[in-house]
């Protein structure tokens, strides 16, 4: 390829987006009868091939580009082929958006499977299965070809997740910058009602924006933590890879068959249920309700098989002399979060198939008119999203504890406390979920122990940010970039926190239930557990993975542009919802007077988005343009900076023993790791 | 030991100016409650709670970033100490011990809020999108129960509300009022407020439920007893006569059902399409065909919204569960609308 890579990518997504909007019109036009240019099925055509064609132009045909083809076709195979029975049923073959609602998701189920047989993360298996050998490793393309097929490596693998959750945290921020804009004030300006866009008006586009910013982000966050999670748990427990490394690849990749699902919710009509997809609301939304449920399955899946690989790794591959209460402190709260991962998600994936179900095959699961109970929905669904937030916040609040010693030059305060604290949150936490149905209409005196038990997820966060302050206290503290969002992540997760009892008072929570607080409320845990965290570990592993660091100067701009900016938009976004401002409302009443505070909430955003436009600039530059940094750039204890970055492909040439505490800084002469001497004991 | 007492007294400092604070900015909306008053009781105490623990952690984390910074030049590392049992223990038993005290407060504070007068009002409620319907008790002489899309009260009098809803889950909620309650199809749900101001306040859907569901806002008033009785004798006239009158009939019935949240009678845009000059109209249908807008196209349309959509719309509109006669008002109505 003769040109720059980046372009061709770019020629090729307007080009093939062009050619996939035309095909889709004109199919359109030819059952329809009608031009829809702004119609669903154009856009859904142009969406699929714009972006199998952006990776063909970047990377040619083979790896992701290979599986998004096959997604395509096996969409379209698998909604033909229901279309041609329901045409020899005699029952209506095509529909609004062409296929039939069972066409779509059947297609939609085919499509994803499709996808991991053409990316090739099956092909071993099925070797196997034939009874042909392959080799324990595959060797890696060079440079940044890897991470766009099928790598076994837990670092690729780790990057991989990172970059799509980066990738995914622009769109969701994207659809969030899009109906802030028509939240910045009352009435309708851009969203009206005579808006017609992918056959949604004004108003039912910003119900599918709104909602799927909310699984967008959930996707991305929790690719976010398998991110970290990958590439820092083998590592730092000294594992040359993960316990299952076809499972780990498997896990990852699907979820881009689950992205595109979710995007194509997006133009198949949308969807108007939040991301919580309550019935009877869902059952009756647009086919893209259905490929929203979809998606979420498939991520579902993603999610469960990387927590227990997790797990496994943790369990049986740690160093020698690794006890428990010597591992580092982020892979106890990454073990706490798989736990949950592992244990919970299927509750989700099940709630959203019976709504499937409800619709596909009239079985009335939900529906009262039939016997169903829309409740059970709600208690089946909490039972997984409730603990799902500690699933996000438990691998951040776990760099907070593994960062927090090695900038502060002073060891964790209470170690194993801090350790047990992740359990006990995981385990009271999944004792609270109906907490979020306070209104719902279930018994009036469940309420009351769902009360209790949501007061005492207190207890172990509270010994958290007590260790956390003690562990400042005395110290040396230094603030480089990963240090700053640290402390950022405590103050904001603070705020998180305290925002949290008020909402537990069964009464108060009547009030504050569905309203803009717990928007800010949420969003301070989010941003505290998660995001923040996530930026402090980027620009801390960041010279592990390149062997370059991000550019400091522009990492203090990111965080003093993005934290006061988010502080005052979740202020506001509490103190309006206090006075009366619902979720989830395209328009409010102006004579509620939220105007003025709603245009600053619409400036905050878009700071924000300018912080991480920059942040994002920062770390792409900086992988081929940043300070070379190859030791220990932040003189820390833990045993993946005592080998030089970048980190070679099965981590240590020569295994390590523990011999010591991890974060014993400030003890003369102490170690938490030995290499064996003289490369004795060699891997290979 | 100086430094303990410096922080503690800048943690309950701190604490003071966060409380005066989030006092000054009065955040909650008016009281117009008694129910209100027991919910803004907790929300005081919450106050408290969170400035405490923002001061208590706060306070000693800067001071440490300030006093405990690594100077410019400086070396070597923070002092050892790695734990302290004793500490850990404390601060996991107050913890423990507040939360069973706020546990005995946040229950005695629930029974506060639902304790039920036997000799309250009750009306029922429907939401269904996107609008609220109301039903008053029967009027004693005539027997004519009144229906409503706006909520009356008499001040001090406590109502029960006995919701559902006809299609999707609603919210019942007054910010004024504190208190907020799903309307679940299939079932009914309770909740109970007792007025305690007079004034209009607006009762807000609070559980997304489709398109318009930014909109589904009705007036609610609470009035003087004797305002209030003026206001149901006169809805109990406004009945007598529109038995007789099936254009007023039909006027009353829209009013009540909350149709013009979807249907103008302007000509502006909607969810549905205007009724306004939509008698005897051609309309065309969203499978290419038309059709003349005339008595027995509309009587199908309110019977089975389904069977004929007319271009360009896509929400659904839910059946109603309307009598032949009602129907029969409303054509009337709408023949009206030219």
């Amino acid at each position: 390829m003769k040109h720059n890579p980046l372009r061709n990518a770019f020629v090729f997504l307007l080009a093939f987006g062009a050619v996939g909007y035309g095909a889709g019109l004109g199919i359109d036009r030819f059952v329809t009868g009608d031009f829809h240019f702004s119609g669903a099925v154009a856009a859904a055509f142009a969406l699929l091939f714009s972006v199998a064609a952006f990776f063909f132009g970047l990377y040619g045909y083979r790896g992701v580009t290979r599986g998004l083809t096959f997604q395509v076709v096996g969409m379209f195979a698998g909604a033909l082929f229901v279309t041609l029975i329901r045409t020899l049923m005699g029952l209506k073959a095509f529909d609004a958006f062409l296929f039939s609602e069972p066409a779509w998701v059947f297609g939609g189920l085919v499509g994803a499977i499709a996808f991991l047989f053409g990316v090739g993360v099956v092909s071993d298996w099925m070797k196997w299965a034939r009874g042909i050998d392959t080799p324990e490793h595959h060797e890696d393309e060079p440079g940044w070809r890897k991470f766009f097929g099928v790598s076994l490596d837990h670092k690729v693998i780790g990057i991989q997740y990172t970059v799509t959750a980066l990738f995914l945290i622009s769109v969701g921020g994207l659809f969030a910058l899009i109906f802030r804009t028509e939240l910045a004030e009352s009435q309708l300006q851009f969203l009206t009602e005579n808006l017609r866009l992918f056959d949604q008006s004004g108003p039912q586009l910003y119900n599918t924006l709104m909602s799927l910013h909310g699984m967008i982000m959930i996707v991305s966050i929790l690719l976010g933590i398998a991110g970290i999670m990958n590439y820092a748990v083998p590592m730092l427990i000294g594992a040359r890879d993960m316990a299952f490394p076809r499972l780990n690849a498997f896990a990852y990749w699907l979820s881009v068959p689950a992205i595109m699902l979710l995007l194509m919710s997006l133009v198949l009509g949308g969807f108007d249920t939040g991301w919580t997809g309550y019935p009877p609301l869902s059952a009756r939304a647009p086919v893209g309700m259905q490929m929203f449920f979809l998606g979420v399955f498939v991520a579902g899946w993603s999610s469960i098989l990387g927590g227990l690989n997790v797990i496994a790794t943790t369990l049986r591959m740690r160093a020698k002399g690794m006890s428990p209460f010597r591992l580092p402190i982020l892979v106890w709260s990454a073990l706490a979060a798989s736990i949950i991962q592992l244990t919970a998600t299927q509750l989700i994936g099940l709630s959203f198939q019976l709504v499937m179900f409800q619709r596909l095959f009239d079985m009335g699961f939900f529906d009262p008119a039939k016997g169903g109970n829309p409740v059970l929905f709600q208690h089946l669904f909490w039972f997984y999203s409730h603990p799902v937030v500690y699933v996000f916040v438990l691998p951040g609040l776990g760099v907070i504890s593994e960062l927090l010693p090695v900038f502060a030059r002073k060891p964790l305060f209470g170690y194993r406390w801090v350790a047990l604290s992740s359990l006990g949150i995981a385990t009271v936490g999944s004792i609270v979920w109906a907490h979020h149905m306070f209104a719902s209409g279930m018994n009036e005196y469940l309420r009351v122990p769902f009360m209790y038990s949501t007061m005492l997820v207190a207890v172990p966060t509270g010994v958290k940010f007590f260790s956390w302050v003690a562990t400042l206290w005395g110290g040396k503290i230094e603030t480089p970039t990963p240090m700053l969002f640290v402390l950022g992540s405590i103050v904001v997760f603070l705020f998180g926190g305290v925002t949290g009892p008020p909402n537990a008072m069964v009464a108060l929570n009547l009030h504050l239930h569905d309203t803009y607080w717990v928007v800010g409320h949420f969003h301070d845990t989010i941003f505290g557990g998660f995001v923040f965290p996530f930026f402090a570990a980027l620009y801390y592993w960041f010279p592990k993975a390149t062997g370059r660091r991000m550019n400091e100067f522009w990492g203090k701009v990111h965080f003093w542009l993005m934290t006061p900016s988010f502080l005052v938009l979740t202020f506001g976004m509490m103190f309006i919802g206090l006075r009366g401002m619902r979720r989830r409302i395209v328009d409010y009443d102006p004579a509620q007077g939220f105007d003025h505070a709603q245009l600053i909430l619409t400036i905050c955003a878009f700071l924000i988005a300018i912080s991480i436009l920059i942040f994002l600039i920062n770390f792409f530059r900086s992988i081929k343009h940043g300070e070379v940094a190859t030791g220990n750039v932040w003189k820390s204890r833990s045993p993946e900076w005592q080998v030089p970055s970048p980190m070679p492909a099965h981590n240590y040439d020569v295994p390590f023993e523990v011999v010591g505490e991890p974060y014993d800084y400030g003890l003369a002469g102490s170690k938490y790791i030995e290499f064996a001497a003289d490369g004795a004991g060699k891997k290979h | 030991m100086r430094k303990i007492v410096a922080l503690s007294v800048a943690v309950l400092l701190v604490t003071w100016l966060l409380i005066v604070g989030l006092d000054a900015a009065h955040v909650m909306p008016v009281e117009a409650s008694t129910q209100a008053v027991s919910v803004d009781w907790m929300w005081k105490l919450m106050e408290i709670v969170m400035s405490f623990l923002t001061a208590l952690i706060l306070v000693p984390m800067f001071y440490s970033l300030v006093v405990f910074r690594r100077r410019k030049g400086e070396t070597g590392e923070g002092v050892h100490v790695d734990g302290n049992t004793k500490l850990e223990l404390i601060w996991t038993a107050i913890p423990l011990v507040a939360v069973v005290v706020f546990a005995i407060l946040g229950g005695g504070n629930l029974a506060d809020v639902l304790r039920q007068d036997p000799n309250a009002m009750v009306v029922k409620v429907t939401g269904h999108q996107w609008s609220w319907k109301f039903e008053y008790p029967a009027d004693p002489e005539t027997g004519l129960t009144v229906v409503s899309d706006e909520l009356h009260l008499p001040v001090g009098q406590q109502v029960l509300l006995l919701m559902t809803s006809s299609d999707v889950i609603h919210s019942f909620w007054v910010p004024e009022f504190r208190l907020k309650q799903d309307l679940v199809p299939g079932r009914f749900t309770k909740l109970t407020i007792t007025p305690s101001e007079v004034g209009n306040y607006a009762v807000r859907c609070a559980e997304l439920c489709g398109t318009s569901h930014a909109y589904m806002e009705n007036p609610v008033v609470v009035s003087t007893r004797d305002d209030y009785s003026a206001w149901l004798s006169s809805k109990i006239q406004e009945a007598k006569v529109a038995a007789t009158d099936p254009v007023g009939f039909g006027e009353i019935l829209v009013k009540q059902n909350g149709c013009v949240a979807c249907h103008s009678i302007t000509g502006a845009a909607g969810i549905g399409p205007t009724w306004l000059n939509l008698f005897g109209a051609t309309v065309k249908l969203s499978d290419g065909t038309t059709v003349t807008a005339d008595q027995a196209y509309l009587t199908e349309s309110i019977k089975d919204p389904q069977a004929k959509i007319v271009a360009s719309f896509t929400t659904q509109m839910p059946t109603y569960g309307f009598t032949d006669d009602q129907i029969a008002a409303l054509v009337a109505y709408i023949e009206t609308l030219k």
